[in-house]
């Protein structure tokens, strides 16, 4: 009801204010007089003065509205209710709250507790009308002040144009200011792990063995980074080694010398890959590939462990295969005609023209499509937890269980809800090395674009 | 654009028209001073000066995109070491027609080919012809400039290194140079031969592409409108090179300038709407065409 009437606010106030403007500025053209600006921007630009306070009433409600309504409340809560801790506190508040909102809660009602409600409500409502008309009131000021400025001299253009752009660094700010944040959290946290553990033994330990936070902090386990590191590597790198030839070469076909329509065709359909669930795939690695290459390493005479880094990275690979061709197919597309027109003009075999010509011009958008694909693999979860056996030990052979960071991540994070204890902060400091791993690897890959770029129009 | 002074090609006129009478005594078939336009539906030829050996014979060629017919009925015979030059307004199928004796409309999905194209005699359309083979005896330079995104060097140090035409460094580096220097490119490039091929001028960069091209060395040379992007300087050195060539290989260019056609060609085939429709010894197009659309068209009434 509230937010519904919020944007019918809102919706009025635009309709008014943009008419206002724009009729504002149609009327004084057609008295003859040359605008800088079309009437259209006059519009616009008073419906920004006319918007634009309203939104900022509702914001600072929006924002300051819920401290204000707990003060409130509090005011109401008898002081043997006040001192209690912030637990209790909170839950006493949460009841009057629910009372106000007349959902109605479990237990008897305190009469003190019916009465805050009662208040609460009443306080509510009051707020309410009061923010919508002083928003009203604003926005209506607003215009009637940008109406009066409307002249055939007024740059509206130019302003309209200096608030986009100022719309557009404020959202490119917001997902800046969301990434420092989790880097700023996952740093925090990571470090009260590390008052546990000693960073030298997290990075370069050989042993995971955290126990559990049950046993009690004088147990806090070993933590040592390494056999995961490896094991997401090494599980990682195998599907690298699946689906950078499968799907580099999917793409060169689908690009190069496929006709339409058996690149219309093949396409979507290689995507589907992309679009299968990963539990789907850790299902498939598990009842299927797993037994299957346990079964053929049997015959071989080399023992293939049904779940292991080989079952999940070769599952993992197909996933990620058409985030390799689909990408490079349009990266290769994109390479202009007359380039390649150019070499087979000059009698270079269509595989000389793409080994010498096409893929050095689209390595930058293949090193870009590569590297999705390793922070896919890198960050890919479900497969693993299913198919690699989930045995956090430093191992070398392939066709052994291993574990990788995320597995170890959902493992600490799951069945264990203290989030002060080692065992679940260390959760964290995994986070902060695989952000870093990428981060690593997003400059290594700008590197090598910078260095190997060849400028095409 | 016209062909020349008025004056003047009134003057050279009616001395052709005389050899041009005395040329059809001999068939004596026509009156054609009688009337000298006509505008009859195949195409009109005129005969050869010389009797050259050709090179290059089309025969029936009709090129479709898809459902739309671009070329119709195209017959033609490329003599060999001559220059022959396509006219026609934009969009009559010059391109197009270029495009098929290297069999460069291949790689256009949706595009056919009907009829014959030879060379030396040797049908180019027969399925057991290597086209690569065939890409690098006929060389082609675009209408658009389209050096590769390398380095100067590398751009035309392509095609030689790809049919493996130089055994050494050193080779590598004359033929480079040497191309480089008949297009005319050499001294504005030789101290930065690293560098990249895109970021020349746009007339370097045409020229460039015709270094690549001539690198090769290939026995027919394709030039589509080599002289659009350059001036009369660039153009001079391009039009002394295609003379030059022209002692040891078959060249047809395209282009729109009547004056370059005149100067350089010694054949000439007017294209209109896809239409071959006069073809003959180039001074006998410029200065007394038989057909009505071509003096139109070399006299600038239309294209
Ligand atoms: N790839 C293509 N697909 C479809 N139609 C095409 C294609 N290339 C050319 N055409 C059409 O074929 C006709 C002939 O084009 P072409 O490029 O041969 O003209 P042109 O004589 O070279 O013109 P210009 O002097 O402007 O270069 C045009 O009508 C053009 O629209
Ligand atoms: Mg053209």
């Amino acid at each position: 009801m509230t937010s519904f009437i919020v944007a019918a606010l809102l919706l009025i106030l635009l309709g008014l204010s943009y008419s206002q403007g724009y009729l504002g500025g149609r009327a004084l053209a057609a008295t003859g007089v040359r605008l800088h600006s079309r009437p259209r921007y006059h519009g616009i630009l008073v419906a920004i003065w006319c918007l634009l306070p309203a939104i900022l009433v509702l914001g600072a409600w929006a924002l300051l509205g819920p401290g204000l309504m707990r003060a409130f409340v509090m005011s109401y809560l008898p002081p043997d209710v006040q001192e209690l801790g912030p637990h209790q506190l909170n839950a006493a508040i949460r009841r009057v709250e629910a009372i106000a909102s007349g959902y109605g809660v479990a237990g008897a009602m305190e009469p003190w507790e019916t009465a805050a409600g009662v208040a609460l409500r009443r306080m509510r409502e009051f707020a309410f009308l009061v923010v919508i008309a002083s928003a009203a009131g604003l926005g209506i000021l607003g215009l009637l002040f940008a109406r009066r400025r409307i002249s055939p001299r007024l740059r509206a253009r130019n302003s309209v144009e200096w608030l986009i752009r100022l719309l557009l660094l404020a959202c490119s700010v917001v997902a800046v200011m969301t990434t420092l944040g989790i880097v700023v959290s996952l740093f925090n946290e990571a470090i009260q792990f590390f008052t546990f553990v000693h960073p030298f033994d997290f990075f370069f330990g050989t042993v995971w063995n955290p126990g559990f936070s049950t046993t009690g902090t004088a147990a806090i386990g070993q933590y040592g980074l390494l056999p995961l590191l490896w094991g997401t590597v090494m599980v990682a790198g195998i599907a690298m080694l699946v689906a950078v030839p499968i799907g580099l070469f999917t793409a060169i076909y689908l690009s190069q010398y496929a006709s339409g329509r058996l690149r219309a065709v093949a396409k979507p359909v290689i995507e589907v890959l992309a679009g299968i669930p990963t539990i789907v795939y850790g299902f498939f690695a598990l009842v299927t590939v797993g037994p299957y290459l346990s079964r053929v390493g049997s015959v071989l005479g080399i023992g293939i462990n049904a779940t292991s880094a080989l079952t999940a990275g070769l599952v993992m690979g197909i996933m990620i295969i058409p985030f390799v061709s689909s990408l490079s197919d349009d990266i290769m597309r994109q390479v202009p005609r007359s380039l390649r027109d150019g070499s087979l003009g000059l009698g270079a075999t269509p595989s000389e023209t793409i080994r010498r010509v096409l893929l050095p011009a689209a390595l930058p958008g293949i090193v870009g499509a590569l590297l999705l694909a390793v922070s896919r693999a890198i960050g890919e979860t479900m497969i693993v937890v299913l198919a690699a056996g989930n045995s956090p030990v430093l191992r070398f052979n392939p066709a052994e269980p291993v574990s990788t960071i995320t597995v170890t991540i959902v493992n600490q994070l799951t069945g264990d809800s203290d989030f002060s204890g080692p065992q679940s902060l260390v959760a964290f400091a995994l986070g902060l090395t695989l952000f870093m791993i990428t981060l690593v690897l997003n400059m290594v890959a700008l590197y090598i674009v910078r260095r190997f770029r060849e400028q095409y129009e | 654009m016209t062909s020349s002074h008025p004056s003047d090609a009134q003057a050279v006129s009616a001395s052709s028209s005389a050899r041009d009478a005395a040329l059809h005594d001999v068939g004596a078939t026509k009156p054609v001073l009688a009337n000298p336009l006509t505008e009859k539906d195949e195409t009109v030829r005129s005969p050869d000066l010389e009797t050259r050996e050709y090179r290059l014979q089309a025969r029936d060629v009709c090129v479709f995109y898809g459902e739309k017919q671009a070329l119709f009925d195209v017959s033609l015979d490329v003599p060999e070491k001559a220059v022959t030059s396509l006219i026609g307004p934009s969009g009559c199928g010059k391109t197009t027609f270029l495009r098929c004796i290297n069999r460069m409309n291949d790689t256009i999905e949706g595009c056919r080919v009907t009829g014959k194209i030879t060379l030396d005699g040797e049908d180019i359309y027969d399925p057991s012809l290597d086209v690569v083979e065939l890409r690098s005896r006929v060389g082609m330079v675009f209408q658009k400039p389209n050096p590769f995104p390398k380095s100067i060097y590398e751009n035309v140090a392509y095609g030689p290194r790809i049919h493996g035409l130089a055994r050494s460094r050193t080779e590598m580096d004359e033929i480079v140079e040497a191309s480089l220097k008949r297009a005319g490119l050499w001294s504005e490039v030789k101290d930065r031969l690293r560098e990249s091929g895109t970021g020349l001028s746009g007339g370097q960069q045409q020229r460039l592409c015709i270094a690549r091209a001539i690198a090769v060395s290939p026995e027919v040379i394709l030039m589509d409108e080599p002289c659009s992007a350059l001036d009369p300087i660039a153009t001079a050195v391009i039009e002394e090179l295609i003379d030059e060539l022209r002692a040891h290989y078959t060249i047809i260019i395209v282009t729109h300038s009547m004056q370059q056609a005149a100067r350089v060609s010694q054949k000439t085939a007017f294209f209109h709407l896809g239409k071959l429709i006069e073809e003959g010894p180039t001074e006998v197009i410029m200065q007394t065409p038989r057909h009505k659309k071509t003096q139109d068209y070399i006299t600038g009434r239309i294209g």
